[in-house]
């Protein structure tokens, strides 16, 4: 009887949601992300900052200057850095230590509105393209990346702000929503999987190629949780515990959401 | 100068499939900024797409077209490798034209 009821239910919900999904689908062959990655490439390849040069040799984690696969496996410790970084953090480190740029002026405008483009978040395109169809693989091998993972994981169920709300609120169970949009379960490796190999996206509604760190950024608002800091070690943390979670499925973004 | 376009094209049966994505903000003129001012229209205003030196198709856009506008048709013929051009000009008189191989 039960179990009749909840296939009922299920069905239900499950038209609203098909219904979405047909509109992602319609939207996926012509998705703008694409032209944040060319503006990315052209960028990364451009001599830019007080040193004039360009980012070809940025180290993402894989060598100086490759990119393919490599943000599959971030977030991830640097020992030249003596951090682990994500990959937003890891290009503005690159601006700064081989640009020549400052760190404020590295990290200003983190994200675009209408008159004015992002970019970094042009440089996310770019990079997370060149992973599409890489495997995650994000390590936990050295103690710090463990610390972060940690961290992320006690955040992620940690209850604060003023409608005393968790990441796992919404996010720590099957079936949740909000309005129409169905919410990924991220506690369950299916749910964490399908969530972070569809970021970064192009947000249809904002009209902008949105990055993880906003897409976090974004969650805290919603949370009514103070500002998350662009690149702190609490975005960096939650990243890394959401990226390992993801390991083992293709990465698949630059994505096209609602 | 604008963005460039992501331009795709492929033969399909008899005709060819041409996929253009733009770059650009298309403000429709009755939208407000934080301090409450309107934001002047800006859209683009005409599209050709020319194969061969013949126009395939033109077109007279307004303000309803969304930003980072996407535009798929078909022109009967049109060969592999050749080249499609495609060009539009927005209500500031700001050009772009872009071109890709048929594939």
């Amino acid at each position: 009887m039960s179990v009749a009821f909840f296939a009922c239910a299920a069905f239900a919900q499950g038209s609203a949601v098909d219904e979405i999904a047909k509109y992602r689908a319609a939207l996926q062959d012509g998705n703008p992300a694409e032209l944040w990655e060319a503006r990315g490439e052209a960028l990364w390849s451009a001599p830019r900052g007080p040193k004039n040069v360009s980012l070809e040799r940025c180290d993402l984690g894989l060598g100086p200057g490759v990119v393919k696969g490599a943000y599959a496996q971030l977030p991830k410790y640097f020992a030249d850095a003596d951090r682990v970084q994500d990959l937003e953090t890891r290009i503005v480190w690159c601006m700064v230590t081989l640009q020549g740029f400052s760190d404020a002026d590295a990290k200003k405008g983190p994200f675009g509105g209408p008159d004015r483009k992002s970019d970094i978040e042009a440089f996310v395109a770019y990079v997370t393209a060149a992973s599409r169809g890489v495997k995650m693989n994000v390590s936990l091998a050295a103690p710090q990346e463990q610390e972060m993972y940690r961290l992320g994981e006690k955040m992620f169920y940690f209850r604060g702000g003023t409608h005393d709300f968790a990441c796992a609120t919404c996010h720590g169970e099957d079936g949740k929503r909000i309005r129409l949009q169905d919410l990924p379960n991220l506690s369950s490796v299916e749910g964490a999987r399908k969530a972070y190999t569809t970021w970064p996206a192009y947000r249809v509604s904002q009209g902008e190629l949105r990055s993880f760190q906003w897409r976090l950024n974004d969650c805290f608002r919603q949370q009514r949780f103070p500002e998350l800091v662009f690149t702190s070690d609490a975005s960096i943390a939650l990243t890394m515990f959401l990226a390992r979670n993801a390991n083992g499925a293709a990465f698949d973004a630059p994505a096209i959401k609602r | 100068m604008p963005d460039p376009m992501k331009i795709r094209a492929t033969v399909v049966g008899d005709s060819t499939e041409v996929k253009v994505i733009m770059s650009h903000e298309m403000e429709t003129g009755q939208r407000k900024d934080a301090q409450g001012k309107v934001v002047p229209a800006w859209f683009i205003q005409s599209v050709t797409a020319t194969y061969g030196g013949k126009t395939v198709l033109s077109a007279q856009w307004g303000p309803a077209i969304a930003k980072n506008p996407f535009l798929a048709f078909r022109f009967k013929g049109g060969a592999k490798g050749e080249k499609v051009q495609i060009a539009w000009v927005d209500s500031r008189g700001e050009k772009r034209s872009d071109e890709a191989a048929i594939g």
